[in-house]
Formats: C-alpha cells, sequence, structure tokens
C-alpha cells in the first residue's frame, strides 16, 4: 500500500473519543486504559467503576477462580495432546485465554444463556458442560455432543460472526417474554452473552447483531476476545481503532478489559450483565489478551509472527498472576496448589480415558436428524443403504470392501 | 517442470497469470504472508506486493463485493475462499451482483472476478470444511463453474478462467492437494485443452462414468477394477460443470449405452441430475438403462467419522456399474 493512502486514512481514524456516549446503562467507557483489577504481578488494584463488581467475591471465590484457570487449562493441554496422538481431528487451544472465558463466564447466572465460538472450551466450563462432550465435535464424532438448552449454552459456531445475531434474536425473544428488569432492583432478568473474536468484527453478521441490539436495546452483552489475530492476519487487518470503540458507532457503550485478569474480566462482564438484565439494553466488552498458541493445532504460526510477542505476554499471563496473588494474600497455601494439581492430572486423566472410549458414530446414524419430521424419500435412502451395507457378507455394516 | 502437487500447480498457474497480467490481483484471508491455509498462494506476497496479493478482512461478502468493484476498474481479482462452507457470507455478492453484472449493464460492464474455492470432504474435517456447493452455482445462470482434477489441469485451467472476462467459480478438490501430476517443461496454456471441454480419461464400450474433482480419481479406480471383472468402464472428466461439453458427454453414452454420474454432492437436485436429463434427452434410443447417480446421500455433510459412509467410494461405484450393466 502506498504511503499516501496510509496517511490519510490514518488522519480520519485520529482519536476521537471526547464524549462518551452513555445509553441506558451503568457501563461508560471512553477510556482507552484497559480495566484492570489486578496487576500481571498479582496485585489488587482499584478502579472507580467496576470494583464493585468483585468486591463481594469470598476467599473461596477467588480460589475457585484459580482452580477454574488451572482445570480448564489442562484440558487444553490434554485435548492438545490428544489431537497430536490422532485421537482428535483438530483442536482449538484456549492457552493465554482462560481468564477471559472464565471471568465471563463466572459472572453469569443460570438463567443467562451463551454463544459461543469455536474456542470457548473455559466459558463451557463454567456452565457445567461436561469437557468430554467438548471432544466430539474435535474427534470428529458428532457436531456438538450437548444440549444446549441444559446448560444455556449454545452449540459451538464455526461459521465466523453468525451466533451473534442468534445471540441478538435470542435477547429479543428474553425482551418478549417480559425476562428483562425483573427483580426489585431489575436485577433477575435474563441477559445473553454472544462471543466472538476480533477478526470476526469484519464480518457482516456482526456488524448487523450490533444494529439490531442496539436499536432494539437487546438484553444481549457482546463479548469480543481480541486475542491479536485472525489465523495469520493480525489485528490491524480488522480495525484501525480499537475494538471497543465501534460499539460508540452503534449506538451502545464500548469497554476494554485486560482479557488476562480474571477478576477484571468478570467485574466487567456482570456489570453489563447488569445493565442489560435490568433493561439497559447492550455492552461490546472487547477482553485484550493473546492467542497464545497456533490457531489450531493445523496452524504454524512461525510463519507469521514473531517469537518476541509472544514471550512478552508470557509475562502477563492469566493463571500466574492469580497464584501470586493468592500466595501473597495467604488467600491460598502451596497444599492448595497441589491439591489442584492433582486434581487437574485426574481430570486429564479422565478426559483422555473418555476420548479414547467415545464410539464412533453408527453408520445409519448418517440419516438421523435431519428432518423433525423424517421425509419418506430420505427414509427410503436410509432402507436402501441398509440393504447395501449388509450386502457385504458376512461382515455386515462397517466391513465393506471387495 | 516435472512432477507437481496439485496445489503448487495452481500456486504456478496463479504465478504465471500475475506475471502475464499486471492486473490479475489475488485476495482472500490469509493468502498473504500466510499463502493461504493450503499454501495455495505460497511466495506469492513476497513476490507481487501487498497491492496485489491483498489478505483481506476476515469478510467473504467483503472479498466478493470488493472483487466487483476491482473488477469494474479494470482488474482482475481472483478470490479465494478458505473452505466451501465459509462461501455463504459472500453467496448474495456472487449470485445477485457477480453473475447477473453483464446481463443488467447489456453487456457494458464485465467482471472478470475467478472465486476459487477448496471444496470437497475426505480430509476429516470439522462441519463447513469439506462441502460441495457446486450445483448451487451451476444453477446460477451468468455463473461458469469449472472442477480441475488434477495438477496439469489446475495449472492450465486457473490461468484459462482469469483469462476469461466471465465470472468463475473455480473448484479445487481439497483432497487432491497433495497429489502429483508430471506438467511437462516448456507446457503452456496455449497448448491446453479448451477450458470448458470435457476429457474422455479412459476410453471403454460398456458404461461411461462422468465425475470431476474429487471423485475423477474414484472413477479411474473402480473403471481399472471393472475392468478386472470383465467391464469395460468410459471414465470422463467433465472439468467443467457449467456449461457442460455436451458432445462429448452424449458421445460417450451414444457408445456405450449405458451412463453413471459421481460426485461427493448430495445426488438430488446436484449435477447428476442435470446430466441425467441431459443424457436422456439426447440419448434416449441409445440407453440400454436408466442414468445412475452416485454421490453424497441427501444429508448435511456428516463429522468426518462417518464421512467415509457419507462420501461415494470404490464400492458405491462399482456397485452402481454392476447395477446399469446388468439391467
Ligand atoms: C465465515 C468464515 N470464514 C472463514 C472461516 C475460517 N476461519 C476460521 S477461524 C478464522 C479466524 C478467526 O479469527 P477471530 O475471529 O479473531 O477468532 P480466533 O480464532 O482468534 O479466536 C477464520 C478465518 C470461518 N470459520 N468462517
Ligand atoms: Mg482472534
Amino acid at each position: 500500500m502506498s504511503d499516501s493512502l496510509v496517511g490519510a486514512a490514518a488522519a480520519q481514524v485520529a482519536p476521537a473519543h471526547a464524549d462518551p456516549i452513555h445509553s441506558q446503562g451503568t457501563v461508560a467507557v471512553a477510556d482507552p486504559q484497559l480495566v484492570r483489577l489486578l496487576t500481571p504481578e498479582g496485585e489488587r488494584l482499584d478502579h472507580p467503576e467496576y470494583s464493585r463488581y468483585a468486591a463481594d467475591l469470598t476467599d473461596a471465590d477467588l480460589r475457585g477462580f484459580y482452580r477454574d484457570l488451572v482445570l480448564v487449562r489442562r484440558i487444553d493441554v490434554e485435548a492438545t495432546a490428544l489431537q497430536r496422538q490422532g485421537e482428535l481431528g483438530i483442536w482449538a487451544s484456549l492457552l493465554g485465554q482462560e481468564a477471559a472465558q472464565i471471568g465471563s463466564g463466572r459472572a453469569m447466572q443460570p438463567q443467562d444463556f451463551v454463544f459461543p465460538t469455536y474456542r470457548e472450551h473455559g466459558v463451557a466450563w463454567t456452565r457445567g458442560v461436561d469437557p468430554i462432550r467438548l471432544l466430539g465435535l474435535f474427534r470428529g464424532v458428532d457436531q456438538g455432543g450437548w444440549d444446549p438448552t441444559e446448560h444455556n449454552f449454545h452449540l459451538y459456531t464455526i461459521v465466523i460472526g453468525a451466533q451473534t445475531l442468534h445471540a441478538t434474536g435470542y435477547a429479543m425473544g428474553i425482551q418478549r417474554d417480559g425476562a428483562v428488569g425483573q427483580g426489585p432492583d431489575g436485577d433477575q432478568g435474563t441477559a445473553v452473552v454472544a462471543y466472538f473474536g476480533d477478526g470476526a468484527t469484519s464480518q457482516g453478521d456482526v456488524n448487523e447483531s450490533f444494529v439490531w441490539a442496539s436499536v432494539f436495546n437487546a438484553p444481549v452483552v457482546f463479548f469480543c476476545q481480541n486475542n491479536q489475530w485472525a489465523i495469520s492476519e493480525p489485528l490491524a487487518r480488522q480495525s484501525r481503532i480499537p475494538l471497543y470503540q465501534r460499539a460508540q458507532g452503534f449506538g451502545f457503550p464500548g469497554v476494554r478489559v485486560d482479557g488476562n485478569d480474571v477478576l477484571a474480566c468478570y467485574a466487567v462482564t456482570r456489570a453489563a450483565l447488569a445493565t442489560a438484565r435490568a433493561g439497559g439494553g447492550p455492552t461490546l466488552i472487547e477482553a485484550y489478551t493473546y492467542r497464545m498458541g497456533a490457531h489450531t493445532t493445523s496452524d504454524d504460526p512461525t510463519r507469521y509472527r514473531i517469537a518476541a510477542d509472544l514471550e512478552a505476554w508470557r509475562l502477563k499471563d492469566p493463571i500466574e498472576r492469580v497464584k501470586a496473588y493468592l500466595a501473597r494474600s495467604g488467600i491460598a497455601d502451596s497444599a492448595y496448589f497441589a491439591e489442584i494439581d492433582a486434581e487437574s492430572d485426574t481430570l486429564a486423566a479422565d478426559l483422555r480415558a473418555q476420548c479414547l472410549a467415545m464410539p464412533d458414530p453408527a453408520p445409519l446414524a448418517l440419516f438421523d436428524h435431519v428432518y423433525v419430521d423424517q421425509t419418506a424419500l430420505l427414509g427410503e435412502e436410509r432402507t436402501a443403504y441398509a440393504a447395501y451395507l449388509d450386502s457385504f457378507e458376512p461382515a455386515g455394516h462397517g466391513g465393506k470392501g471387495r | 517442470m516435472g512432477q507437481t502437487t496439485l496445489a503448487k500447480a495452481i500456486n504456478m498457474g496463479l504465478r504465471t497469470a500475475m506475471e502475464d497480467d499486471p492486473k490479475v490481483l489475488v485476495m482472500g484471508e490469509d493468502v498473504g504472508r500466510l499463502g493461504g491455509v493450503f499454501r495455495v498462494t505460497d511466495g506469492l506476497q513476497k513476490d507481487f506486493g501487498e497491492d496485489r496479493v491483498i489478505d483481506t478482512p476476515l469478510a467473504e461478502s467483503g472479498i466478493i463485493g470488493t472483487a466487483v468493484g476491482l473488477a469494474l476498474r479494470g482488474y482482475r481479482p481472483v478470490c479465494e475462499i478458505q473452505f466451501d462452507g465459509f462461501v455463504f457470507p459472500g453467496f448474495d455478492q456472487i449470485v445477485s451482483q457477480v453473475a447477473k453484472m453483464h446481463y443488467r449493464s447489456l453487456g457494458k460492464v464485465r467482471v472478470p472476478i475467478v472465486i476459487r474455492i477448496p471444496f470437497g470432504g475426505g480430509i476429516g474435517a470439522v462441519e463447513h470444511h469439506s462441502e460441495s456447493p457446486e450445483a448451487l452455482f451451476a444453477h446460477t445462470p451468468g455463473l461458469k463453474v469449472v472442477a480441475c482434477s488434477n495438477a496439469l489441469d489446475g495449472y492450465a485451467m486457473i490461468q484459462q478462467a482469469i483469462a476469461s472476462d466471465d465470472p468463475y467459480i473455480f473448484l479445487e478438490p481439497k483432497r487432491r492437494y497433495w497429489e502429483k501430476a508430471e506438467i511437462p517443461d516448456g507446457f503452456s496454456v496455449g497448448a491446453a485443452d479448451p477450458l470448458h471441454s470435457a476429457r474422455v480419461l479412459r476410453p471403454g464400450r460398456d458404461v461411461s462414468v462422468f465425475a470431476y474433482g474429487p471423485m475423477v480419481r474414484t472413477a479411474i479406480q473402480a473403471a481399472a477394477v471393472a475392468e478386472g471383472e470383465g467391464r469395460s468402464v468410459e471414465v470422463v472428466d467433465l472439468r467443467s460443470i457449467s456449461p457442460l461439453d455436451l458432445p462429448v458427454i452424449t458421445g460417450s453414452v451414444a457408445r456405450t449405452g449405458r451412463a453413471v454420474t459421481l460426485h461427493e454432492a448430495p445426488v438430488s437436485f446436484g449435477v447428476g441430475a442435470e446430466l441425467a436429463a441431459r443424457i436422456t434427452e439426447a440419448c434416449f434410443y441409445s440407453l440400454e438403462a436408466p442414468v445412475l447417480r452416485v454421490g453424497g446421500f441427501d444429508v448435511p455433510y456428516p463429522p468426518a467419522r462417518l464421512e467415509e459412509e457419507y462420501l461415494p467410494d470404490l464400492d458405491r461405484v462399482l456397485d452402481a456399474i454392476d447395477r446399469v450393466a446388468s439391467y
């Protein structure tokens, strides 16, 4: 690109956030600073707006965050290993994004509903989805093995951005059910969280979901994990302004949070959910983080990014800072950490065993669930294929080959 | 050039087209620095610069829509859609804009865009990465739809599609990307078969099998097995789906009297259905049996561990050959 083009574009996007827009909600952010409650060194910080959303966390809650973070990282490591050993076809690692997912996930209420991408294993954990259910998609035995309505956690969506519209529509349904603004302080309403990545912000669907959520004041929180990369493309390929500032143009507040700070992610999401629950409309949260691993196990990031960036982000590790804080403040000791390590090993061994034991679907499962009401034609196709398989005597089903 | 993979051959074809015509651009997600997730555009950005090899924002409607604008300005964009299942956010631009621009402008405006799509299954991928959407595009007047099956064709056909002033859907059989074929030294696109010609790959007397893209290899294997069982099977690589090369297709059936169509896409309302209708119309008096269609079942593309069941394989092709031959 020629310099003149760059210059012109840069001039147009000079920071213009002097006037924060503040819709009906409580969250208004024009501050380009990250919201942060815990430094990379593990020191608690005060934030004028958000500290109060983390103020009632008990020591047990804080230890719980640590446990969540360690366990989901362990699940992720195990899944990566399973892929390397050929047990999964592919895996999308959440390494580095644990705090963004655990913080936001733990901020939700049971009645809230989540629309994830393909990387939200940590959020799934907070919604009580058994980790083995996540592996089915990646092993190739199903396309999402959990019941979305049981956990209020929708299926993974691989088509980038599509789920943000589903989330918005779901939120519109909540409005029509009169399930917003309930309870004495409007704090018992229901809200939706839509997850997506930095790359996804370029998609039409995501931008349309912003429009819809805004004009209908839908109770949805847009939770963008800006991990700086969309496969090989850096954020600069998607945006010339900080992503959270996009919200302003759509008419709702945006906030950037330290995505490696579980407390800040918790507080900011809780605040945005409170706004949505009470009828205050959508918020865009940009969780500023880093994809520490490859895009997926099929990707080779050494082709497009430098190791120095990775090293810098390693110092901001989301787990280390919590551990340092817990240890320093006496909320947890080395015995606790050892206990969690042991638990994570057991969890991983369990996950591995269950993965290896996962049965392949039966051949005729091909024809299941295409329609609510099976058509006669598809029924015939199924019957014909069953007969065809039976023709391979004596092996029967699955015993093909001439 | 020697033994070359299909992926490398298309890469070389793109390179040649870019060298020949400075208006040729390559655009898509991860096509620049990374060289595409299948490395088909490997090295092109390094050699032709970021102005000509564009890592686009993550938005397929944007990729196709801006390609239209670039084409209107005299460029020849080659768009990469990362996987078949991700063409749909750009579907509106393709069907409503790209396909109709020449028609609506009474021929005053041309949009010479090539939309490359790695298509088909067989690589054990997760959902949306293994689909065969060719019929949707072939059903859209104004688009030309071609599918290469081997490296030599990949090299030539991509150049021919880029050189054409019509918009193209260029389908690349992703599971064949790493299969090699000989590209003779000094081979130039001028010596290639016309883009919309079908090719009889293996002559036969008893049954004609029509395939394209990933299924061509399967058809050839089936013909070899059938020969051992005393059946002479003719294999035709369609190469062009829209338009169809009817003289070659009907000529084959006129000789054999029996036809099997083969693709990964679901059978119903697919390319095979069109072939069956055309063959029936043109070869009614030569036909010894109904045209049989072999393809994917009429279900969404299944999880990877079921794809061997879903995809037509050697046995299913042989079964159809048996049935059509013993009719
Ligand atoms: C519509 C669509 N186009 C392309 C892809 C291929 N693809 C998968 S992930 C990805 C990058 C996504 O980046 P981002 O939104 O930042 O999420 P991240 O993977 O970093 O979590 C792309 C291009 C897709 N899944 N869907
Ligand atoms: Mg990203």
